[in-house]
């Protein structure tokens, strides 16, 4: 693939910012979308609109089957069995919650323990706070003792048959690790946990398959991956689901409805009460039409080319630490960096300026951030749209900051 | 000037890499620490009032130039005026920061610098920590005096 050819689906990026070209390196935080994804979903408005499941008017049998369709679309491309198990939500955040309300709400009891790591995003952490606060279960933390991978032999010693459930991430959001998610699953498994996987920095990015890694829940969201704000996504095992309560009650979760009771739709329908957001599925399905013509693999590729480049550039800065594992094809398209002792506030406005825009902040993981010592860092992300050139603009750009903050000096 | 100098002008600089009255006050007559959640700035301020005026200042805490350079700037302003002046200057301060009213040198000095952060929206709480961490304690310290 060419990345400068790339470039020309995605208008966003035509465009001067503060003077400058805009570089645009936080794609962690969220993703650009290609013409062929703006152009689906307001075709989709045009053309296709009405409510899905519901309708026996063509509108709304086309509509159902784009929505059917996209579901379909997101359970191969994870290498998932089939589309049975695969729920659609509003982000992976969503899809986290559902799994800590409907699963561990109601199977947790007090001295469980969920194992969670000491890299996650927030969400990967409260939600399953809540769930402990209801059941008197325990959190515990696979510990990152290198600042780069988790500590397995600490995570071996904190299993027991208390361990029921243990979510960890595909990659990390801020060092871009890639965690041995199949070794861990194992692991779990032995002592009957379950493990749930946060997808939502993998699958925009590599090759995913699920049944690989074996894991029982898998994660995503569809704004990191080309497609609209307000879609995600959550893979379960259908022996699971079906064992589960639902999430929401509402309507199409349901069977049947009385006064006083209800029953429940089959999976995955139960688990989505009320109008689901179908257009932004339909903008989903288009999403991942777009990332496999181009291929996940080579995508994956040229975000490790990029990576190298970015990680030997930013070594070369005076001054300069990198969090985080320093092998390209150890990681995600990720660096996360700090310039001297100048905050990544600083750092991020600065680069702003010059039309650079990184992510700069505690990236929600402050667990990680206590472990690295650092109240923030910078963090610049890379997508299949990226150039070396704009790694190159992003050097250059910190070049302002060494000036203004003299650092190195 | 560029735009990236007006932001982060020399005393700006000289503020954050030598902040005036680092360090804690004990006993303190209000001691209270306060984050910006959204960015990890962190700001823990230490008062001690006398006669109603405050006559000891001082804190600690790490984050990006702007905000410990506002809170040690703030720090020097404070330190020996009454309790009413120190919450008039506060208030004068957010309001030339919301961009309400133009900076007055008499009366804001070196703080007065800090109006180019106006123009970068989501770095105005960074500038604001400070200050509003102590109106927080002033609001505490007259509470226990009240009760």
């Amino acid at each position: 693939m060419d990345a400068r050819e790339v470039r020309n689906d995605f208008p966003v990026l035509d465009q001067m910012v503060n003077g400058h070209p805009l570089t645009y390196l936080d794609n962690a935080a969220t993703s650009q979308k290609p013409n062929q994804v703006i152009d689906e979903l307001s075709r989709f408005f045009r053309e296709d609109n009405a409510n899905v499941h519901r309708s026996v008017h063509t509108l709304g049998e086309r509509a159902t089957v784009l929505y059917e369709g996209a579901r379909a679309k997101v359970a191969e491309l994870i290498g998932a069995p089939g589309p049975r198990g695969l729920i659609f939500t509003k982000s992976a955040t969503e899809s986290l919650n559902l799994i800590a309300y409907a699963w561990a709400r109601h199977r947790l009891t007090e001295g469980d323990e969920i194992v969670t790591t000491a890299m996650e995003h927030h969400s990967n952490i409260v939600s399953w706070q809540l769930a402990a606060q209801d059941t008197g279960a325990t959190i515990r933390a696979i510990p990152v003792n290198d600042g780069k991978t988790l500590d397995l032999e600490a995570f071996r010693a904190m299993l027991s048959p208390r361990t029921r459930i243990v979510t960890v991430a595909h990659v990390s959001n801020v060092l871009g690790t890639i965690n041995p998610v199949a070794e861990i699953a194992a692991m779990a498994h032995e002592v009957g946990a379950l493990v749930v996987c946060d997808g939502a920095q993998a699958v925009p990015h590599m090759p995913v398959d699920i049944s690989a890694l074996d894991c029982d829940f898998y994660v995503g969201t569809g704004h990191k991956m080309c497609a609209p704000t307000g879609i995600g996504f959550v893979w379960g095992r259908e022996s699971i689901l079906e064992e589960m309560d639902p999430f929401h009650g509402g309507g199409e979760m349901i069977n049947d409805v009385w006064i006083d009771h209800s029953t429940y739709n089959e999976i995955p329908y139960k688990f989505e009460a009320g109008t689901p957001p179908f257009a932004e599925a339909v903008a989903l399905g288009a999403a991942i039409d777009y990332l496999n013509g181009i291929g996940i693999k080579a995508i994956r590729d040229h975000e490790v080319e990029l990576t190298k480049y970015g990680l030997q550039r930013l070594s070369e800065v005076p001054g300069l630490t990198i969090y985080g594992p320093t092998e390209a094809e150890e990681k995600g398209g990720v660096i996360a960096f700090n310039l001297g002792d100048v905050h990544a506030h600083d750092v991020g406005t600065i680069l702003d300026t010059q039309g650079v825009a990184i992510r700069a902040g505690h990236h929600c993981a402050k667990p990680l951030m206590r472990t690295l010592g650092v109240p923030a860092t910078a963090r610049a992300s890379f997508y299949l749209y990226n150039t070396h050139e704009e790694v190159d603009r992003l050097v250059e750009a910190l070049g302002e900051v060494t000036r203004l903050f003299g650092v190195g000096r | 000037m560029s735009g990236l100098d007006e932001l982060y002008k020399e005393v700006i600089l000289d503020h954050y890499r030598s902040p005036r009255n680092r360090g804690k006050l004990d006993p303190s007559d209000f001691d209270l620490h306060r984050d910006n959640p959204l960015c990890g700035d962190e700001v823990h301020l230490f008062g001690v009032v006398e006669d109603g005026q405050l006559t000891g200042i001082a804190f600690e805490g790490k984050g990006c130039s702007i905000s410990q350079a506002s809170t040690s700037m703030m720090t020097e302003k404070v330190k020996g005026v009454s309790i009413a002046e120190a919450e008039e200057l506060a208030k004068l301060f957010k309001s030339m920061m919301q961009g309400e009213v133009s900076p007055d040198p008499d009366k804001l000095g070196d703080l007065a610098a800090l109006q180019g952060v106006q123009k970068y929206p989501v770095r105005i709480k960074c500038a604001l920590l400070g200050w509003n961490t102590l109106l927080e304690g002033l609001k505490a310290y007259k509470e226990k005096q009240g009760s």
